[in-house]
C-alpha cells in the first residue's frame, strides 16, 4: 500500500470517528450544565464523613481508593519494566572514564555559573514545597501525586546544575527501590490492615480528628497520600536514573554494523 | 460556548492522530500520543464543569458554595502522573529498537522480522 | 462585565490557544524543537485546567508535562543521537 493510499484510508476512518464523536455530544448536556448526582452528593457529605476539606484528595484516596491503588501499581510496574527493558545487550559495556572524559572529544559548553547558582538555590525550596504538598492532601489543592513529582524535580535540579556525579551518588538504586516498595506496599498494607480489623478493604479506620482540614484529620487519607508521594518521587528518580545510565553505555549490541549503514542512509535523507 | 470545549477536544484528537499516522520518527510518534492523551483530560474536566462554580476546596469558603465536580478532577489527576511513566516505558522500547536496528523510522522498522 | 462573562472569555481564549498549540506540536519535526514546543503546550494546558477551576490538575500537569516529560524526552534523544 503506498503512503498516499494509507493517507486516504486514514482520512476515511478519521471522518467516521469524528462524525460518531460529534453525534455523541448532542446527547450531552452543554458545557457548564453538569447534572450528575454523583458530584453534588459527594460535595454534600464529604466533610461530615471524612473531615477533609480537600474534596479531590478525599475522592482519590477514600471514595475511589481502589482505583488509586491500581493506578499506583501501574506507575510501579512502568518503573520496574524500564529497568528490565533497558538491560545491557551483548557487546555493551559501561564507559570506563567519567562522563567528562567522554565529552572531551565533543565541543560541549560548560554549565554557566548563572544556571549553577539558580538551580542549586532552588533545590531546597522545591524539596520543601514537594514535601508540603505530599503531607497536606486533606486540606488544600495538594496530594501525593503532585507532591511526589515535585520532590523528584528537586533532585533533577541537581542534575541540571551540571553535577551529574552528585546526582548519581544521591540516588542509589537500592535506596530508591526500597522507597518505591515502601510507598506502593504501604498503600496496599493500609487497605489490608482494614481487612484485618474486619472492615471493608481500604476503609478509613484511623481517628478522623475534630477540625476539618487540619493536618491530623481525615484518618487514612493523609497517611495514604504521604505514602503515594514517596512512591511517585522514587519512581520518577528511578526512571531518570535508568535513562542517564543508558548514556554511559558504549558499544552497539547486535545491530552495530547495521546501524552504521542505515544511519548513513538516514543522514542523507534528512540532510 | 455550550459545545466549544468538546469541539476543541475533537480537533486535538484529529490532529494528534494525523501526526501519528504521517510520522517518520518514533519519538515524534510518542509525542503525538501524548497530545491525543491530553485531549482526554480536557474532555474530563469539560464534562464536570458547573457554570459559576468554584474549585471544590472548602478550607476557607462555606461548604455550601456551588462547586465543580470533584470526581472527574480526581480521575484526571492520577491520569496525568501515570501517563508520564508509561511514556517513559515506551521511550525505553524506542531506545532498544534503535540499539538493535539502528533506525527510528517506523516504516523501516516494519520490514524487520524477529 | 460580570465575573461569569470574564471567565467565559478566558476559557475560550485558552481553548483556542490549546488547539493551536496541539497543531504546532504535531507539525514540528526537529526533535529538540519538539521537546520545547511540548513544554509550552504543557504550560498552556495547565492554564486551561486552572480556568476550569481544577488547581490540583494544574499542579500535576505543570510538574509533569512541562518539567518531567521534556527531561525524559531529552535524555532519550541524547541516547539515540548519531555521534557527530
Amino acid at each position: 500500500m503506498t503512503p498516499r493510499q494509507r493517507l486516504w484510508l486514514f482520512a476515511a476512518g478519521l471522518a467516521g470517528l469524528i462524525a460518531c464523536y460529534l453525534w455523541a455530544f448532542t446527547g450531552l448536556p452543554g458545557f457548564g450544565h453538569y447534572p450528575g448526582p454523583y458530584g453534588p452528593a459527594i460535595l454534600k457529605h464529604v466533610i461530615a464523613q471524612t473531615n477533609a476539606t480537600g474534596v479531590v484528595s478525599a475522592v482519590n484516596f477514600e471514595y475511589r481508593g481502589f482505583d488509586t491503588v491500581g493506578e499506583e501499581f501501574i506507575l510501579f510496574t512502568a518503573a520496574a519494566g524500564m529497568s528490565v527493558v533497558l538491560r545491557r545487550l551483548r557487546g555493551e559495556r559501561e564507559g570506563q572514564g567519567s562522563p567528562a572524559d567522554d565529552a572531551a572529544s565533543r565541543p560541549v559548553p560548560a554549565t554557566s555559573s548563572a544556571i549553577r547558582v539558580v538551580t542549586l538555590l532552588l533545590v531546597g525550596p522545591t524539596a520543601i514545597i514537594g514535601w508540603w504538598l505530599a503531607t497536606h492532601a486533606q486540606a488544600n489543592p495538594s496530594g501525593g501525586f503532585q507532591g511526589g513529582v515535585i520532590l523528584a524535580t528537586a533532585l533533577f535540579l541537581v542534575y541540571l546544575s551540571g553535577e551529574f556525579i552528585v546526582f548519581r551518588r544521591l540516588s542509589p538504586v537500592a535506596l530508591l527501590d526500597a522507597a518505591e516498595a515502601v510507598g506502593a506496599g504501604g498503600f496496599a498494607a493500609v487497605g489490608v490492615t482494614a481487612v484485618a480489623l474486619s472492615l471493608p478493604y481500604l476503609y478509613n479506620y484511623l481517628p478522623l480528628g475534630t477540625i476539618p482540614g487540619a493536618v491530623s484529620s481525615s484518618g487514612t487519607i493523609a497517611l495514604v497520600s504521604f505514602l503515594v508521594g514517596i512512591e511517585v518521587a522514587a519512581a520518577f528518580v528511578l526512571i531518570i536514573g535508568e535513562l542517564l545510565g543508558q548514556t554511559l553505555l558504549r558499544g552497539g549490541g547486535r545491530g552495530g554494523r547495521q546501524g552504521g549503514g542505515r544511519g548513513g542512509r538516514q543522514r542523507v535523507r534528512s540532510g | 460556548m455550550t459545545v466549544f470545549p468538546f469541539l476543541v477536544v475533537a480537533w486535538i484528537v484529529a490532529v494528534g492522530l494525523y501526526g501519528l499516522i504521517t510520522s517518520r520518527d518514533l519519538i515524534h510518534q510518542v509525542v503525538c500520543l501524548i497530545v491525543v492523551q491530553s485531549s482526554t483530560y480536557v474532555l474530563l474536566l469539560g464534562v464536570g464543569y458547573v457554570a459559576g462554580g468554584v474549585a471544590p476546596y472548602f478550607f476557607d469558603i462555606s461548604p455550601h458554595a456551588r462547586a465543580v465536580d470533584p470526581v472527574v478532577q480526581a480521575l484526571a489527576l492520577t491520569d496525568v502522573v501515570v501517563e508520564a511513566a508509561v511514556t517513559a516505558l515506551l521511550l525505553s522500547f524506542a531506545i532498544q529498537a534503535h540499539k538493535k536496528f539502528g533506525t527510528l523510522d517506523p516504516h523501516e522498522l516494519a520490514e524487520f522480522k524477529g | 462585565m460580570t465575573p461569569n462573562a470574564v471567565m467565559d472569555v478566558l476559557q475560550v481564549t485558552v481553548l483556542v490557544l490549546v488547539a493551536a498549540g496541539a497543531t504546532l506540536v504535531v507539525r514540528t519535526r526537529d526533535r529538540v524543537r519538539l521537546v520545547l514546543v511540548l513544554s509550552v503546550y504543557g504550560m498552556l494546558l495547565s492554564i486551561l485546567f486552572f480556568a476550569f477551576q481544577a488547581p490540583d490538575v494544574t499542579l500535576s500537569e505543570l510538574a509533569v508535562g512541562a518539567i518531567a516529560l521534556p527531561l525524559i524526552l531529552l535524555l532519550t534523544i541524547a541516547k539515540v543521537r548519531k555521534p557527530e
